[in-house]
């Protein structure tokens, strides 16, 4: 294991900080216990989560700092635990969630980002000689721009300098030359001066260095461990471990909605009702496909099934509602033989494992509907125009329609569907929305207490 | 048809326009017809050339040739019927040769070049690891003349002339300098697109292995617009200085083609309409009402053009000692920037599977033939005066066919522009990628010595 220990002083005051910093080279070799192997992914995942709804939400850097010291004080480093205990988490959860994160190019894909958006501002909150020693320990081939190569393109330096509002630039400033094509960031923001395919990294950006080469090495890595993980890990421990890794992958880290609560429940007459004020818009349409074609296929059927659940339809009015549908066009007994069986299991008692839980809008989103399927994230399933007229449809203005479609061109769906939700119900949704359920219940307090207003004797 | 590719083809939508739904044989425009393509195809397209640089020295007999490389590059075919075939691969110059004489395209475009045969990808598609990939293109940019339709006011559209075509001359200029002196690259091709643009291909190795983000990040290095049709500036300099290459762009390149050429030639501030246009890039009304002011009494100085006389009032105005704000100072580089920096379609810089046309396709409009530019002669191109189908055909006509395809292009008007291809671009580039190649086989030579002697 690789750890850079490195002292860092709070420019205030004399105190010094010992601040670690792994560059997750090779995996841990200590014994982990199997609680810690999940309880610390867990805990990471949340950081990472916490990371990625401040990046789809639009936070600046600054803000993003922010949140990232928040984050990893409140679920990585507990005020309680010892400097070791905290690496040995840091160092464990990561490995862990590369177990979790490689095995599909999406996973391996937003677990890249993530990452390395998480060690960027962690490096950035280092001090410089931290900064420096972190450097040093990517064992970079760059060298400092020597003082007599300096002088050549002071000029030029200082230009770059000045177009950034930055103060002027002096001889004792550390500049390193590196090939462009390892800081595009700074070459798209014009913020280094390029000449003959080098590029002149001040020391205050190096960051972009560091973070190019990590996510560099973390790419490869992931690639690797996908290829290797069987190999890598006994078949006693595959057992155990495959359920885990499995359940992580598309676990979903806020309330998981199996119980309706709040509303009390939603009875098979309230249905078509809430199913046209409240139901966010994948749900909406797979309601509207099973009265169109009275049948959905399995993916279908488990996304609006566990949602139902979990906007509180009782086990019998879900029988009857399936039913009714479904006999139209397979007649009564094929139902009971084939389908109600799996409508009983969604409400089943061991209903505490994943599987039986309504899907998280992260699950839907990665979900793969096919041929014949009507299940999965509209803002990411749908084609524009088939979005543009199933916007139009649920009431969505066209003003509100050209932010919604926006945010879909940059892959933002969840924020897609907040912007939705608050474009119908005329009220903000300043959280997101993460889960169907929880735009359903969003949505049933926003129109509840529209009514208490118009009534308020009721 | 993905948006990518069709947006790519935006240049020449017009294939599947009515004139060329039925082509009737008898009647023969002086610009594009199908039977003179065929006959072009047969004569003068420059098969080997096209291998030879897409070979990049893998078609050699060096042990170091990796003689899969050309095979593994997608060229996609656009018929005249409307149908578009794409992931055509070919593994030698005769294979490219006679698919095309036979299917007679009307559009080639070039693509990357895959991991494995492009043709073949479906046998690859089962195994889920994503073996067909994209793993070299050139880096390339597209600059076209329909951007710049809020700018000049000679032409709009798909119509250029000689005013407004030197907006693509300083558009060569200022991209072809940054990608020798700033990113280093050495071996560029630039083409007429054979209508109202440009293409350029940088085919240097380090060029050809850039990852999307890097071609991102290139892209973005050109990108000076902010904002969009709405929004009155265009744009936004900020920050109190310009980058070098920001400066460069200036000081060699615009302010010259701006002051001397373009504001005249497109009278920006004759009219009212047109002067207004340039105020509103001034955010203080003082000093617009000012300027509005002393254009709008219509005497001038007869001798001097009214629009450098009134330039030279504008800059006066902004740059005198009465404005301290630097942005009100900027302001004379951004109405400069404005009127006259490249517009680049950054969408096909950035990714590396976008297509591009081929260079010596006959472009389906015009019956003009997409010849290479040389970039320090730029100003002397005219794309007015290149060569169309029907030319060709009478000058081969008019020479009586040869036994011999390599005289009868050398006696037409095509030969020039072949020559300059292969002396400008071919010959230098296929002499470093030779360099390249010996210098990588000796190193993996050395490597293996190394490891014997362990
Ligand atoms: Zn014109």
């Amino acid at each position: 294991m690789e750890i850079v220990r490195s002292q860092r002083k709070i420019s205030a005051g004399d105190v010094a900080v010992i601040s670690t910093f792994p560059l997750y080279r090779t995996p841990p070799v200590l014994e982990v216990r199997l609680d810690d192997f999940e309880l610390f992914a867990i805990d990471r995942l949340r950081v990472l989560k916490g990371i990625s709804d401040g990046l789809s939400r639009g936070k600046k850097p600054d803000e993003i700092e922010r949140l990232v010291n928040d984050l990893w004080k409140s679920h990585i480093r507990h005020p309680q635990a010892s400097e070791s205990e905290t690496i040995n988490k840091d160092i464990i959860s990561h490995f862990v969630l590369r177990l979790v994160y490689c095995r599909t190019e999406e996973l391996r894909k937003w677990f890249l980002s993530m990452e390395t958006t998480l060690f960027r501002y962690r490096f950035k909150l280092e001090g410089f000689e931290s900064q420096r020693a972190i450097l040093a320990e990517f064992n970079l081939p760059y060298k400092a721009v020597s003082n007599a190569e300096y002088k050549s393109v002071e000029e030029k330096l200082t230009q770059v300098a000045r177009s950034l509002g930055q103060s002027v630039t002096r001889s004792d400033d550390i500049f390193y030359k590196v090939p462009f094509e390892e800081v595009p960031e700074l070459v798209a923001g014009r913020k280094v001066y390029v000449h003959k395919g080098h590029a002149y990294v001040a020391m205050n950006q190096v960051v972009s260095l560091v973070v190019t080469q990590f996510r560099s090495n973390l790419s490869k890595a992931l690639i690797l461990t996908n290829r290797k993980w069987t190999s890598m890990i006994s078949d006693k421990e595959k057992n155990r471990l495959t359920p885990i890794v499995e359940a992580l992958s598309t676990s979903y880290l806020g309330p998981d909605y199996s119980e309706a609560k709040g509303f009390g429940e939603i009875s098979l007459k309230d249905l078509d009702r809430v199913a046209n004020s409240s139901f966010p818009l994948c749900m909406r349409h797979l309601f509207d496909k099973l009265k169109e074609d009275h049948h959905l296929k399995h993916g279908g059927r488990m996304q609006l099934g566990l949602f139902l659940k979990g906007v509180g339809l009782p086990l019998d009015d879900a029988l009857t509602f399936w039913k009714s549908e479904f006999s139209k066009k397979v007649g009564p007994d094929k139902f009971d033989k084939e389908y109600a069986y799996g409508i009983r299991h969604n409400y089943g008692k061991e209903g505490k494992r994943v599987d039986y839980t309504p899907y998280s809008c992260q699950k839907i989103i990665t979900s793969a509907p096919g041929v014949g399927d009507h299940h999965g994230c509209p803002y990411r399933h749908f084609s524009e125009d088939n979005l543009r007229a199933a916007l139009n449809k649920m009431g969505v203005s066209s003003r509100a329609m050209s932010d919604v479609m926006d945010k879909v061109r940059n892959k933002h769906f969840q924020l897609a569907c907040t912007l939705t939700f608050e474009a119908i119900h005329g009220s903000s949704c300043d959280a997101g929305i993460n889960h169907p359920n929880q735009y359903f219940s969003d949505s049933q307090k926003i129109l509840q207490s529209k009514v208490l207003l118009n009534n308020p004797s009721a | 048809m993905t948006r990518d590719e069709a947006k790519n083809d935006r240049d020449d939508m017009l294939i599947d326009g009515p004139d060329y739904q039925n082509p009737n044989p008898n009647l023969i425009s002086d610009g594009f017809n199908a039977s003179y393509l065929k006959v072009y195809y047969s004569k003068l397209f420059p098969y080997s050339d096209m291998f030879k640089w897409m070979s990049y020295g893998n078609d050699g007999k060096h042990p170091g040739c990796d003689s899969s490389y050309f095979g593994r590059r997608e060229l996609s075919f656009t018929l005249d019927n409307d149908i578009y075939l794409r992931f055509q691969s070919f593994k030698t110059a005769s294979e490219l040769e006679s698919a095309v004489k036979e299917k007679c395209p009307f559009k080639i475009d070039i693509g990357p070049v895959y991991s494995v045969d492009p043709s073949k990808r479906h046998a690859y598609a089962q195994t889920g690891d994503n073996v067909f990939k994209p793993v070299e293109r050139e880096l390339i940019f597209d600059i076209d003349m329909t951007d710049y339709d809020d700018i000049r006011y000679c032409c709009s559209g798909a119509d250029v002339c000689r005013d407004c075509w030197p907006l693509m001359t300083a558009a060569i200029k200022i991209i072809d300098i940054a990608l020798r002196d700033d990113f280093g690259f050495n071996h560029i091709l630039w083409v007429f697109s054979g209508r109202r643009g440009v293409h350029c291909w940088v085919c240097d190795a380090k060029a050809r292995r850039l990852t999307n983000e890097q071609r991102a990040a290139i892209a973005e290095y050109f990108h000076v617009y902010k904002g969009n049709e709405n929004s009155q500036k265009k744009v936004s300099l900020g920050g109190p200085g310009l980058h070098p290459f920001l400066v460069r762009s200036y000081t060699e390149v615009l302010k010259k083609f701006f002051e001397e050429t373009y504001l005249s030639s497109q009278m920006l501030l004759s009219s009212e309409e047109r002067y207004e246009k340039v105020l509103e890039m001034i955010p203080d009304e003082s000093i617009t009402s000012e300027l509005r002011g002393k254009w709008q009494d219509n005497r001038r100085s007869s001798k001097e053009d009214t629009n450098v006389f009134r330039w030279g009032q504008l800059k006066h105005v902004l740059q005198s000692g009465k404005q301290k704000g630097q942005g009100l100072r900027k302001c004379v580089e951004e109405i400069v920037f404005s009127y006259t920096y490249p517009r680049l379609d950054s969408e096909v810089t950035k990714h590396m599977n976008h297509l591009l046309k081929a260079p010596f396709c006959v472009h389906p409009k015009t019956g003009r033939v997409c010849v290479p530019i040389d970039p320090n002669n730029c100003e002397d191109f005219d794309p007015t005066n290149v060569p169309t189908l029907s030319q060709l055909l009478e000058e081969l006509n008019r020479e009586s066919l040869g036994e011999d395809v390599e005289t009868d292009l050398e006696r037409t008007s095509l030969g020039k522009s072949i020559a300059l291809f292969r002396s400008s671009f071919l010959q230098p580039l296929l002499k470093s990628c030779k360099e390249e190649l010996e210098d990588s086989y000796n190193k993996k030579l050395q490597q293996s010595k190394d490891s014997l002697t362990w």
